[in-house]
């Protein structure tokens, strides 16, 4: 009983959000000075008839709240409106980039989860030792290179000097795909690395401190044992937390990673469609991003008792 | 729990004389190095940033260009030189800017709780639910290209990082007896907040801010390698990475390499000495 209504609650604090987050995005449009339709039809030379018609396809001359609503419930049922750049509909140009960002994605967050965690965990169980000072150093200089940095790099030394991988487009097939994505996928990972490495080294060297695993330890239980049980059970939460960050990060950045490797994914559409004012596509991406970003954090908090049996017996349970 | 003597020691700490890492000095040099170069760029840089040398395009290093030119024959070390002008000048107002807002939210919120501190709470939730680079993004979509709109919504965006740490140190201030004292005297709560528990609270947001410079910076980096940032001609690292891409592709990397490095030392460098000034004023004050 009491599992339900906190899941309830959960869910009713994501829906909360995503409405204000809507209110933000559908809104955004009204702070700017001038008239909506000279908006949306910025940088072209609009025949009365085009006013005409965006005036009515986006119902301009219905009041604000109005408006709000019809985008809302379309939005709802995945119709966004319709690209003044493509003239089709901003979902079906959705559709279309979705899966090159989306496989960029994941295997970035391959590449997270296992350097980010072992990096982490190596330093942690060599506290102090020249393992974790060394990776201390390069997960501080890995940190400062953004992906435009990594990008570059990745491509002056793969790409030209060795060729060994494609600096650009993202190929055909399923493995010429992969192929395609590795280098993207290296640069887009990178800062996340950093993230998680330091999050994960940090929440075990905590937990490997805590009383119950040093009397774990001089009990003699084996070291391997009481770290996967005591130690990395336990640490698990907090690395979690930072999940949220990491596909709301990755789908925004994967916009610089598109650009540098030209691939045609949902980033460099959003980027496109900022350069060519297409307000309607910038609205939905903005929209997507930002509900990745709370669904995957109400996920989290939702499975978190499971996750982490302590924090069902009570908050402070910690 | 906490004794009146901790106030006190949160007041005055006696500057613990703390030896300095040969890194945390290494990277105070290279920050003042490139704010110098910013500041006074028109007096160091070799080259006029937009002159084109018809005799060097895609020049390799020589006398009369450090670094080279890019391929329109413009001297890349001047350009950098410029350009560390957009790179310093642009997170350095995002960080003001967002330490002052969330400082003053976050004070708002720790010190009055309540309503106000639920409101002010939901609505941090839903900006943490905006990737600073995507309000970035959002703002150029409404406002144009350039730097304005965008270190607006940026500042915009850390706030609620800024504020949640305030937040949590004023609440935690509240409760101490210092604070209770100077109500005993009749001291306001404004006035106690303002002048006795901000300065409290200052340097330990001050020090976590400054953190978040070498974020800031490689995003507005990054907006203006999309070419959503400061626009071509105009020298700026992003720009000018964005600028090389097709030269890069025919093997001459130093027009993409020079800026790509310079983000990254000077982002190492900020995170540096960030990093020390958070464990010297942490180490003073407990948890």
């Amino acid at each position: 009983m009491t599992a339900v209504r906190r899941i309830a609650g959960k869910l009713g604090a994501l829906l909360l959000t995503l409405f204000l987050a809507s209110l933000l995005v559908f809104f955004s449009r009204f702070i700017v000075p001038g008239d909506p339709v000279s908006f949306l039809l910025r940088g072209r030379t609009p025949s009365p008839d085009a006013v005409a018609a965006v005036t009515a396809q986006y119902g301009l001359d219905l009041p604000p709240w109005q408006q709000y609503l019809n985008w809302l419930f379309g939005a709802l049922q995945g119709d966004f409106g319709r690209s003044l750049q493509y003239r089709q509909d901003v979902s079906t140009v959705l559709g279309e980039r979705l899966p090159v960002t989306l496989g960029l994605v994941v295997m970035a967050g391959l590449l997270i989860a296992v350097i980010g965690l072992s990096a982490g965990a190596v330093a942690a169980l060599n506290r102090g030792r020249i393992a974790d000072r060394a990776t201390l150093v390069g997960l501080t200089v890995l940190g400062a290179v953004p992906s435009f940095v990594g990008s570059i790099v990745l491509i002056a030394v793969f790409s030209v000097q060795l060729r060994w991988f494609p600096s650009f487009g993202s190929g055909e097939g399923f493995l010429d795909t992969i192929y395609h994505l590795v280098l993207p996928s290296i640069a887009l990972a990178i800062v996340f690395v950093v993230l998680v490495g330091k999050v994960t080294r940090s929440s075990m060297v905590e937990q490997l401190g805590r009383e119950h695993v040093e009397v774990a330890m001089s009990r003699g239980l084996k070291r391997a044992t009481v770290i996967r049980r005591h130690v990395f059970r336990n640490a698990i939460r907090p690395i979690l937390t930072v999940a949220g960050v990491l596909v709301a990060g990755l789908l925004v950045s994967s916009a610089i990673v598109e650009a540098a490797f030209g691939l045609s994914g949902m980033g460099s559409l959003l980027v496109q469609s900022v350069d060519r004012l297409d307000f309607p596509v910038v609205q939905a991406i903005v929209m997507f991003v930002v509900t990745a970003f709370v669904v995957v954090n109400a996920i989290i908090d939702i499975l978190e008792p499971w996750i982490d049996p302590r924090s069902a017996a009570g908050a402070g349970a910690r | 729990m906490t004794t009146p003597t901790l106030a006190v020691k949160v007041l005055r700490a006696p500057r613990a004389r703390r030896r300095s890492s040969t890194t945390y000095l290494i990277s105070l040099g290279v920050l003042a190095v490139m704010t110098l170069a910013a500041v006074f760029a028109p007096l160091i840089a070799p080259y006029d940033p937009d002159q084109v040398d018809f005799s060097a395009f895609y020049a390799g290093p020589s006398p009369e260009h450090w670094l080279g030119t890019d391929g329109l024959g413009r001297d890349i070390l001047s350009r950098m030189i410029f350009g560390a002008r957009t790179a310093l000048l642009g997170p350095l107002l995002v960080v003001v800017s967002s330490t002052i807002l969330g400082v003053l939210l976050g004070l708002l919120a720790g010190w009055r709780g309540g309503w106000i501190d639920a409101v002010l709470g939901r609505i941090f939730d839903v900006i943490f639910a905006f990737p600073a680079l995507l309000i970035a993004i959002l703002a150029v979509a409404l406002f144009g290209k350039g730097l304005v709109a965008p270190v607006i919504a940026m500042s915009i965006a850390y706030a609620p990082f800024v504020a949640r740490l305030t937040r949590t140190l004023v609440a935690a201030e509240r409760n101490r007896p210092y604070v209770a004292a100077y109500r005993v005297q009749g001291f306001g709560g404004a006035w106690i907040a303002l002048r006795r528990v901000l300065p409290n609270v200052t340097p330990i947001v001050g020090a976590q801010s400054t953190l978040n410079f070498g974020y800031v910076l490689a995003e507005l980096a990054g907006l203006s390698f999309l070419g959503l940032g400061v626009q071509a001609p105009t020298a700026d690292w992003g720009a000018m990475i964005n600028e090389a891409q097709a030269g890069l592709i025919g093997g001459y990397f130093l027009p993409a390499l020079v800026p790509a490095v310079a983000v990254v030392i000077v982002v190492v460098a900020v995170n540096v000495v960030g990093e020390e000034l958070s464990d010297r004023i942490g180490g003073g004050t407990p948890a």
